[in-house]
């Protein structure tokens, strides 16, 4: 196998691992923070102990949301060595900020909150989870920045001496407008994900709990926060999705119409909810089918001009020269795999969109503290966690796959990015290495999180002495 | 000075943070199976650097990110040039990292057991090869005219790069010895101290050596000063050690790893990467470095926010500054169901 195809299966594979517990660590912080506020604030003992509940997965969570996160760190020196060389100027920077910024607050905030239960007032040890929330956003900000530079590269210029890229606008890149549109996308998605987390955890223990009145009204409380959270969440992400939609049209052209398996240029162009036969061109048949919405989503009008992936191609080898990725992407040179763009771009709306509806129906059914038993509600609560987790997971795999085969839109392809001098064995090596180690992971990390859920929230425990030397900790490993 | 050597000194700056903090938590963890006799005690050595472990490997993230950032060139080629050596250190920290959190999550011996295994290991697979890179670093490696590392695997484990991965796992043990000295109470902190002790010994010794080595192969007047340096404090903190001074300790073990690790840059620049070919190229701070433009921007955010990382982290150390003994450990609270 060629080293560049192993490369990508990699990268692809350790990022969308550490991206399944990304957005639970950012939604998750923050609804936790708002719990342990609520706590400080009231001084009810319900919130302290779904405080205590969901801060314990939270963590479970975390911890591997931080392992991982170390491998992205160093991958793109292991595994894509010429295009560190070729972006470092511009890439890296961010990257280095992130790490000052952002990984140090979260990392010595959290030992605080773990550890700090005895150790720091009520109002100090919820102001250290909220700083962990700030800087898992300041991460998210810096990394999205790096990001949207590949995707829409601003505020660089080429130089012919070196063969780089070389920043000279720093503001344009941390402004990119992409970046402005992918990062309340990319957040607000996050809290849908922590949210639907909270929602189906609380919704599941508290059909448990129903002879016990009191956790009973605990457990909804969470529920309902949850809800209203994860709605107002998704209806941001719908916005904020619509705008991308318009400026992909603008700088990516080509990912727009992939994502619809658009061949021709077309006004009043549809959105396809369902199609049979080959998404190559040939044969596609659009079983349902909204007229002039694809034009909508990406120009603001329904009789919009949407371009072709026909199109597009022509233009592009005028452009760019002929197809630099043609080997691995024959024979839609330049276009992306269209069965992957189209169908990722509709479930990550459709199945964040069931989210949504989900919490929907829950916050109806809770009303005046009622709790609805039946299978049905029984599966959605499993699957209000498992929808937003899918629905971010096939939304980068649109994204970046999208992109293809650029790594860098139109200055550098991702078969010139690998790491010229790595063997195909090594990095066959290291993808199995990661991908076994990260499926044991997977199975602890899922199981310890099920372990939790059927225990329960904790009864607070007795009150405690005055502090002195002595006393046991609050809280250790 | 040019902006190009503030950022070498700045990312050896990263470097020396990372080792001195990291090293005492390496340390421990190298040391669970030594220093812990039951479970009480082996959850009071987790838990001296249980709120800290985290945030003293961010040190490692920002030094990569940094160095991705001033110099390009080194983070492609180090990275990729040594690649199954950082492969193995990223599993460790990896399996250490999920360890740590894990650990007190579940009940049984099994359980338990399997963690402090991946604490263990996780702890001196990066302990010794942290050392194998930074000696092969400052000797210098197959780097061919374009910039690429040309050497295989085994080109990485020569004798001299050997010696420096003994040296650095020998000072993070001692380092981890004298910082459970200073954390605990009880039987626990006389054993530590004694086994410093012994450990300093052998650790003095070995570094001795190395960094003589490190002289003759590749030093100049002012590494060789920041050695000698570095080898004062290394026994000054052994006599602490002997005096049952734990502060004075630590800040011996500290301040002799900080001068080790400045020798070994000091002693590499101004090359960042020198090549072993007679054809090669050696990376430098100059050909190998981002342009004055981004390395200006990250100037100013490293000077803004480096003191600002530095005090609160303090702050973290002194909210945790209390020794913590075996009465300390609270009742295991984790649910019975856990495998
Ligand atoms: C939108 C958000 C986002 C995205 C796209 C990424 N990450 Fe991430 N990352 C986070 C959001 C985040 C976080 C929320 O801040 C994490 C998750 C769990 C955690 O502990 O912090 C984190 C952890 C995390 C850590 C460990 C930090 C620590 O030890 O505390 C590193 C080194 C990285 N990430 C690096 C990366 C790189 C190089 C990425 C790109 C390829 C990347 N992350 C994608
Ligand atoms: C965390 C969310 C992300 C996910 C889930 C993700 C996922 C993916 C996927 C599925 C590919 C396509 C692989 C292929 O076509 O072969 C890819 C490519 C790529 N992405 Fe991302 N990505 C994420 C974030 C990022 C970020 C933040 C960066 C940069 C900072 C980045 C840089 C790249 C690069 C360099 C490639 C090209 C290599 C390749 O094709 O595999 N990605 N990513
Ligand atoms: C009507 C609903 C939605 C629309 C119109 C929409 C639109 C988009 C578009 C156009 C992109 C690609 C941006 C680009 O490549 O430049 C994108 C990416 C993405 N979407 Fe959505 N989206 C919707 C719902 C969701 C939901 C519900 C989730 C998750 C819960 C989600 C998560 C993501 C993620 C993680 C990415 C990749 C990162 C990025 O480029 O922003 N989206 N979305």
């Amino acid at each position: 196998m060629d080293p560049l195809d192993i490369a990508r299966w990699q990268f692809g594979i350790v990022t969308v691992y550490h991206f399944l517990f990304v957005p639970i660590t950012i939604g998750l912080s923050a609804i936790v923070a708002g719990y342990e506020t609520a706590w400080v604030r009231t001084g009810h003992e319900h919130w302290l102990r779904l405080t205590k509940f969901f801060g314990k997965l939270f963590l479970i969570n975390f911890a591997i949301g931080v392992v991982t996160g170390i491998v992205q760190e160093f991958q793109f020196g292991m595994n894509w060595s010429d295009y560190s060389r070729f972006v470092g100027d511009i890439f890296g920077a961010p990257l280095a900020i992130e790490g000052l910024l952002a990984f140090f607050l979260e990392s010595t905030f959290l030992g605080l909150w773990i550890f700090g239960w005895d150790r720091l007032p009520a109002r100090v040890h919820a102001a250290c989870i909220w700083i962990v929330h700030v800087g898992t956003l300041l991460s998210a900000y810096f990394i999205l920045a790096a990001n949207s530079w590949m995707q829409h590269p601003v505020g660089y210029r080429f130089n012919p001496d070196t063969g780089r890229a070389e920043l000279h606008d720093f503001a344009a890149v941390l402004l990119n407008k992409v970046q402005l549109a992918t990062f309340p996308h990319v957040v607000l998605s996050a809290y849908l994900t922590g949210a639907g987390f909270v929602v189906g955890v609380a919704f599941w223990s508290m059909r448990r709990t129903r002879d016990e009145e009191d956790d009973r009204r605990m457990y909804l409380r969470a529920v309902r926060t949850g809800a209203a959270v994860a709605l107002v969440a998704a209806l941001g992400v719908v916005v904020s999705g619509d705008v991308q939609g318009k400026i992909m049209t603008d700088v990516q052209p080509m990912k727009m119409a992939a994502a619809e398996g658009l061949y021709d240029t077309t006004d009043h162009a549809p959105f396809s909810l369902l199609t049979i036969g080959k998404l190559d061109g040939s044969t596609a048949t659009n079983i349902i089918e909204m007229p002039g919405l694809l034009s909508f989503l990406g120009t603001g009008h329904f009789d919009g001009e949407v371009q072709g992936i026909n199109q597009l191609r022509a233009e592009y080898r005028r452009t760019y020269g002929t197809d630099p990725g043609a080997a691995y992407y024959s024979p839609g040179d330049y276009t992306p795999i269209v069965p992957v763009t189209y169908w990722s771009f509709r479930l990550m709306i459709g199945l964040g969109l069931l989210a949504a509806a989900g919490a929907a129906l829950i916050l109806l059914a809770t009303r005046r503290g009622r709790a609805p038993t039946g299978r049905f509600w029984l599966w959605l609560a499993i699957a209000m966690p498992l929808l937003p987790v899918a629905a971010n997971s096939f939304g980068w795999i649109f994204t970046e796959m999208g992109r293809q085969p650029w790594a860098v839109f139109g200055l550098m392809t991702t078969a010139q990015a690998v790491s010229p001098g790595v063997g195909a064995g090594t990095v066959l090596t290291s993808l199995l290495a990661f991908t076994v180690v990260y499926a044991v992971l997977a199975v602890i990390e899922v199981r310890l999180v099920l372990t939790y859920i059927r225990a329960g929230a904790e009864p607070l425990p007795e009150p405690v002495g005055p502090d002195d030397t002595d006393r046991p900790l609050a809280f250790a490993y | 000075m040019e902006l190009t050597t503030v950022w070498f000194c700045l990312i050896a700056v990263l470097w020396i943070g990372y080792f001195t903090l990291e090293g005492f938590d390496f340390g421990v963890g190298m040391l669970l199976p030594i220093l812990a006799h039951d479970e009480v005690e082996r959850r009071v050595l987790i838990n001296t650097i249980g709120p800290v472990w985290d945030g003293n490997e961010v040190w490692l993230l920002v030094a990569g990110g940094a160095t991705f950032a001033a110099f390009p060139e080194w983070y492609a080629t180090l990275f990729s040039g040594f690649y199954l050596p950082l492969l193995l250190i990223l599993l460790a920290l990896i399996v250490r990292g999920v360890a740590f959190e894990y650990r007190a999550k579940g009940h049984g011996v099994a359980w338990r057991g399997r963690w402090d295994i991946a604490i263990i290991v996780g702890s001196w697979v990066p302990a010794v090869l942290w050392g194998v890179a930074f000696a092969d670093i400052v000797h210098g490696v197959p780097i061919a005219a374009d910039g690429e590392y040309v050497g295989g695997f085994f080109n990485l484990l020569h004798p001299y790069a050997l010696l420096g991965g003994l040296t650095t796992a020998l000072l993070f043990l001692t380092h981890g010895a004298v910082f459970v000295s200073l954390k605990t109470d009880g039987p626990i902190r006389h054993e530590a101290r004694a086994l410093a002790a012994r450990l300093g010994i052998l650790a003095a010794g070995v570094t001795v050596a190395f960094l003589l080595w490190t002289q003759l192969d590749s030093g100049d007047l002012a590494s060789g000063l920041l050695f000698v340096g570095a080898a004062v404090a290394l026994v000054a903190g052994l006599v602490a050690v002997g005096a049952a001074r734990e502060g004075w300790a630590f800040c011996g073990t500290f301040v002799a790893i900080a001068l080790g690790v400045a020798g070994l840059f000091v002693a590499l620049f101004p090359d960042v990467m020198p090549t072993t070919l007679a054809d090669g190229a050696s990376l430098t701070t100059t050909n190998a470095a981002a342009t004055a433009y981004t390395l200006k921007i990250m100037t100013v955010v490293a000077a803004v926010f480096t003191p600002l990382v530095l005090l609160y982290q303090s702050w973290s150390y002194w909210v945790f500054r209390r020794r913590i003994t075996v009465e300390h450990i609270p009742a295991d609270h984790a649910p019975a169901t856990a495998r």
